[in-house]
């Protein structure tokens, strides 16, 4: 199987029954580290893919909600090592395929040969890396690889056309397109021209294309439906998350805004 | 040291070799195993154009000598070379200072923040945005942001807000926005990832104005080549007025951008040593600091892999130094560099060693040093005494005016 297979055939999957994939993002160990696998099993239920965002002290590419959530999962204690132990331990398994997603530095600091072994067995099957750019990403790619585990990289607005077609060659599991010029969690409605992108992005791609950063509303599930394969949904279920609320309903209404398109 | 999969071996030797011959950083922004770009995708082609650009007007006669007239006739370059007679008595030494605290706004910071500028403007940029930490790359931002005609928003940790507000009111007098940011520790670290967010936004039209030897490719050789004015005049006038180089050159080390400015046309000389002083706080067993060289490790941060000061699981640590120019956790790619191979020394000065540095050298020389630049000579004075006669030339990176009221403050606390 190649890497980041899992992912790939459960986007496919959720494209077959005509909609776009919806995959959930929650910052593992936020609210709090004791309700992780908790939470994580309700997302794996609603969505078709999980990402598990580790936390980190400085998330340049991350909007106001994941900071404040990075920081809180921090100062309670969660680190890499304790959020694969916590997979490692789930029983049962969340229904999902699952996507870790963590600045560099606290994957070096685990060392790379060793998250890529942890990975397969906490049952993930790719990694993203927001500032890993695709000139850099050997070193971190090639391990994972040879455990079947993928490496996503991401596309933007600007990126060059060469560049996009490189990166989408390489692209393991799915292409990430940020769908907007910023960091996490803004609340811009789909902006002229990104549907444009999106297809660019598609035409470059083999593996499916996910749109994600400051997506959280049923008109902009609607907007996207048809131009990507996938969906990522991250700011408003940490906000979810935040007040006590349940994040399935919100994937529920989010996903209610494509199912029409069938 | 662990192996590490982004760590390039190399032999020093050849490293060395090719830093004196121009060859790092490489084409891949590296120096040797340090440096390098890791930044979130959608700033890959700006830093692309940065770097087209910045090596197309560096090669430029008419942008170097645009750049060459407003440094003599806006900053005021040359800065002295100051004979520190008394301090020499005191120390047994001969101590030279090079007078960065002379050029305009009051510090090295403007060095660079008018060649980024003048950059900015041939670039097209709409805006500038920049970080500051003690306030003097923010005054310098704001001041070459005016001179060029560009609108400016600087970032600035809450907490250096509090303890650097003179500065805060300069910059908002020379038309610069001051945004606080209360993020991660509120200090000059919080202030790049918050700069760096306002990019990311706005890659298109944004020039993001670095203000330290730090960050992705071209910044760190950027920020260099704008600072090594410092040691190309340094060299001369020590040179013309002592008939000799010095044996030894120190300068203060927060994110490395007066220091390198300052050592980098020393290093080819090799019987000149090169020091820098880092921040070491407090000084208290277990307490934090900020001397990412002495007691860091390899990691990547704002861009760069360097040496950090990080805990187990890669989170970055909070430090803690009475400077606010010096607290930050990272240090420049070049300075890892010259660290490993033994070219440059680096070494810590805690808060009161350059509190009473800066006493010394303000009674002695008339001269109110930043604290920043007080932890070079606290290191410098630590230098003499076990090289009696020794000639040393200091970087003097900026004046103590802006820290006047928090030295205040502190005398007044119980
Ligand atoms: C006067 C002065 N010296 C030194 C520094 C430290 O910066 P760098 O290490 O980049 O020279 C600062 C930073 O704010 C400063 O204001």
């Amino acid at each position: 199987m190649s890497a980041g297979a899992r992912v790939e055939d459960a986007i496919r999957a959720a494209n077959a029954s005509g909609r776009p994939a919806l995959v959930a993002y929650l910052t593992a160990g936020f609210p709090a580290p004791a309700r992780f696998a908790d939470d994580l099993r309700t997302l794996a239920r609603a969505a078709d893919v999980v990402e598990i965002g580790v936390p980190f002290s400085d998330p340049m590419a991350d909007g106001v909600t994941i900071q404040r959530a990075s920081r809180a999962a921090l100062e309670q204690g969660t680190t890499p090592t304790s959020i694969l132990d916590a997979l490692e331990a789930m029983d049962p398994r969340p229904a999902a395929p699952l996507v870790l997603m963590s600045y560099l530095n606290p994957l070096l600091a685990l060392g790379v040969g060793t998250l890529a072994q942890r990975a397969v067995r906490a049952g993930i099957d790719a990694v993203i890396v927001p500032d890993l750019p695709l000139d850099e990403a050997a070193p971190l790619a090639e391990p994972l690889a040879r455990r079947g585990v993928g490496l996503v990289q991401l596309a933007t607005p600007v990126t060059p056309p060469e560049r996009l077609a490189r990166l989408c060659a390489a692209s393991r599991g799915f292409v990430y397109a940020v769908t907007v010029t910023g960091t996490t969690g803004g609340r811009a409605a789909i902006a002229p021209g990104t549907l444009a992108y999106l297809e660019r992005v598609r035409a470059a791609a083999r593996v499916p294309v996910c749109a994600g950063f400051g997506i959280r509303s049923a008109q902009q599930m609607q907007a996207l439906a048809g131009h990507v394969d996938g969906v990522i949904v991250g700011s408003a279920i940490v906000e979810c998350l935040e007040r006590g609320e349940d994040p399935a309903a919100l994937l529920e209404e989010l996903r209610a805004g494509t199912e029409d398109r069938r | 040291m662990t192996a590490h999969p982004f760590d390039r071996p190399g032999d020093a030797g050849t490293l060395l070799a090719d830093l004196l011959a121009g060859r790092l950083p490489d084409a891949r922004g590296r120096f040797g195993p340090f440096g390098g770009r890791f930044v979130p995708e959608i700033l890959v082609p700006a830093l692309e154009r940065l770097e087209r650009g910045a090596r197309e007007a560096l090669a430029d006669a008419e942008f170097v000598a645009q750049l060459g007239r407003e440094a003599r006739d806006w900053i005021g370059r040359p800065t002295p070379l100051t004979p520190a007679r008394r301090l020499g008595e005191a120390w047994g030494a001969e101590v030279w200072l090079k007078r960065e605290d002379l050029a305009h706004t009051g510090a090295h910071k403007i060095n660079n923040a008018l060649g980024q500028a003048l950059l900015a403007r041939r670039l097209g940029a709409r805006r500038i945005v920049a970080e500051t930490g003690a306030g003097q790359h923010g005054v310098a931002s704001a001041a070459a942001a005016a001179r060029v005609g560009l609108p400016c928003t600087v970032y600035m940790g809450a907490v250096d807000v509090q303890r650097q507000a003179p500065n805060v009111d300069r910059m908002r007098r020379l038309g610069a926005e001051v945004v606080p940011v209360r993020s991660a520790d509120a200090t000059l670290r919080a202030a790049i990832d918050e700069a760096l967010r306002a990019w990311v936004a706005d890659p298109e039209h944004t020039f993001y104005l670095l203000g330290s030897a730090v960050g992705p490719h071209p910044y760190p050789w950027l920020v260099r080549e704008f600072q090594r004015v410092i040691g190309r005049e340094a060299r001369a006038q020590v040179l013309e007025a002592a008939g000799a180089l010095p044996d030894a050159v120190v300068a203060c080390v927060g994110g490395g951008s007066n220091a390198i400015g300052l050592f980098w046309d020393f290093i080819a000389d090799e019987d000149v040593e090169l020091v820098g002083i880092e921040a070491g706080g407090s000084g208290a067993p277990g307490a934090s600091h900020a001397a990412s060289i002495a007691c860091g490790t390899p990691g990547v941060l704002h861009g760069a892999q360097s040496l950090l000061l990080q805990d187990e699981h890669g989170q970055v640590v909070e430090t803690e130094s009475i400077s606010a120019g010096l607290d930050y956790p990272g240090v420049g790619p070049e300075h890892a560099l010259l660290a490993r191979l033994g070219r440059a020394r680096y070494e810590t000065a805690t808060d009161g060693e350059a509190l009473e540095a800066f006493a010394e050298c303000c009674r002695l020389e008339g001269i109110i040093p930043a604290l920043e630049t007080a932890h070079a000579f606290a290191g410098a004075r630590r230098l003499a005494t076990t090289r009696p006669g020794a000639r040393i030339v200091i970087g003097c990176s900026g004046r103590g005016d802006k820290d006047l009221p928090s030295l205040a403050a502190r005398r007044e606390a119980p």
